[in-house]
């Protein structure tokens, strides 16, 4: 059992660890819905990488990458309200997956997989692509710590104080496409944003500084990946969204349960 | 003459068919404080953040000095309450900080027991108090203050001002502060700029005061004022900054007769 398990827990492991710190941010800048739509257009990068015969990981974060410096050109126009046109992008961009998806006859591709995640499906070559990429979004995000949450707690007073501002709100989204891309395998496109910010809004509840709720938070991503796996191995539920259940039980008893030390503003 | 921190030349700014600033001139010493007033929507943020390179002037050009180092306070802190933040982790943010200073400045600004607060508890003073806090720790020669007082009661509001002065006394440093009117910050201000798009009027706050195009957008001083100012009678004259004049001593400006 144990063997056959490892891969899983392993990546699922590697991805929590990493998904936890970056959705905090995602949580404190209000980016929820902006992952979303990154997520979505991932199945049109994996449409496009089995077209283009490219690495699936390369075509997914191409595909998130490009889409998010539409976003920013867009968003700079001003001519449509934010939350409608990631609503247009992100719909459109999965509908053109799935279209997409559908012209590769001579492939067999299982969509549930690609939309809800497949952990069991992790092999140790998947691990080791996850360990890569979470390892670089890891020692970037410690890297441009002080940066990114300067511009997260007020941009202009961040770009007033010389931090360069457009580049770090630049990589902040790389940061995001390049976890999306990582842990599309794990959960599917449809669940990726939840492994961010579900763990870093029960965080919330628990943590008095930034540093605290990024840790947190990726610790109780980790401990979604171990009870997801455990319950689906127990009562041979779908991985992917038994995580997303665990991480919403623990969201649930943090703000349920009374928490003493806690001084809850 | 002491050093001339930034000017303003013939600043304008246009967003389509609006003209926000038109032929602003206007420099800024060390050791000097000035106050932008105008009413709302009258450029005055607009000319604030040309200066901090917020935004491009479409005509004229602020000119900086090469010492130029700019402490900045916005107008107000909105921290997204998802986000747990001390007032300290706040002021360690602050680019290139010395961590040892946090306290003293905290000090400086009468709030050392705030140190460990989360920012979103905090009143309107305290905040206003922890933003000043912050441009200082970047060790100015410019203090930018819009609008310091927001959201602060009226004693609350001298006490700022008066910390303002004393800090500007001690770094010897410039201030330029926005205010709406000019009752609470006069006695502290050295020069007074009446914005409206362009300079209606400037000099002293004396001289500000008695000017018809400060008094066509702000009444004339006294006639009909709705907050009570202390005041009682004398056996000398005031000027408008509270120091005492002779009485034979009049101003350029002096329109009164006896």
């Amino acid at each position: 059992m144990f063997e056959f398990l490892l891969p899983a827990l392993l990546g699922g492991l590697g991805v929590a660890a990493v998904a936890g710190p970056l959705g905090a941010f995602v949580v404190w800048r209000r980016m929820a819905y902006f992952g979303d739509t990154l997520a979505h257009s991932a199945l049109l990068g994996v449409a496009l990488g089995f077209l283009l015969d490219i690495n699936l990981n390369l075509a997914i974060i191409a595909m998130c990458v490009g889409l998010a410096l539409v976003l920013v050109t867009l968003q700079k126009k001003h001519f449509i309200a934010t939350d409608t046109l990631l609503g247009i992008l992100a719909h459109s961009s999965l509908s053109l997956g799935l279209v997409a998806v559908s012209f590769l006859d001579h492939i067999r591709i299982d969509l549930m997989s690609y939309l809800f995640g497949d952990l069991l499906a992790v092999g140790m070559g998947d691990v080791f692509w996850i360990y890569a990429g979470s390892l670089l979004v890891l020692s970037l995000l410690a890297i441009f710590w002080r940066p990114l949450l300067a511009m997260t707690v007020n941009e202009e007073l961040a770009k007033v104080e010389g931090y360069p501002v457009e580049a770090i709100r630049l990589l902040l989204m790389l940061l995001v496409a390049l976890v999306i891309a990582v842990a599309m395998k794990i959960v599917g496109v449809l669940l990726i944003t939840s492994l961010m910010i579900i763990p870093a809004a029960t965080a919330r509840r628990l943590s008095q500084t930034p540093v605290q709720m990024a840790v947190t938070s990726g610790v109780l991503g980790c401990f979604s990946v171990i009870g997801g796996l455990w319950s689906s191995y127990q009562w041979d539920t779908p991985t992917g969204p038994s995580v997303v259940v665990c991480a919403a039980v623990l969201f649930l008893l943090a703000y349920t349960l009374p928490i003493g030390r806690l001084r809850q503003t | 003459m002491s050093t001339r921190l930034v000017e303003f030349v013939n600043v304008g700014m246009q967003f389509g068919e609006r003209q926000l600033l038109d032929g602003i001139d206007m420099p800024i010493h060390q050791g000097e404080i000035v106050t932008l007033i105008g009413p709302n929507g009258s450029g005055k943020s607009t000319l604030i953040r040309t200066l901090l390179g917020l935004q491009t002037p479409t005509s004229g050009e602020v000119v900086r000095h090469q010492s130029l180092r700019i402490g900045y306070m916005p107008q107000k802190l909105h921290i997204d309450p998802t986000l747990p933040l001390t007032v300290e982790h706040f002021l360690r943010l602050v680019r290139g900080v010395n961590r040892k200073e946090i306290k003293p400045t905290l000090e400086k600004v009468g709030i050392p027991h705030l140190l460990h607060s989360q920012v979103h508890v905090l009143s309107g003073g305290e905040t206003q108090r922890v933003l000043l806090a912050r441009a200082l720790l970047n060790k100015p020669n410019l203090l930018v203050l819009d609008e310091p007082v927001q959201g602060v009661d009226v004693n609350g509001q001298i006490e700022l001002y008066n910390l303002i002065d004393s800090i500007r006394t001690e770094l010897n440093c410039g201030v330029l502060m926005v205010s709406h009117d000019l009752h609470l910050v006069m006695a502290k201000t050295d020069t007074v700029y009446c914005i409206n798009q362009h300079v209606c009027c400037s000099g002293s706050p004396q001289q500000v005061t008695g000017h018809p195009a400060y008094q066509a957008l702000f009444g004339v001083p006294g006639a009909a004022d709705s907050i009570a100012i202390y005041s009682h009678h004398h056996d000398h004259v005031h000027d408008d900054h509270g120091d005492v004049v002779a009485e034979q001593e009049h101003g350029p400006h002096c329109q009164h007769h006896h």
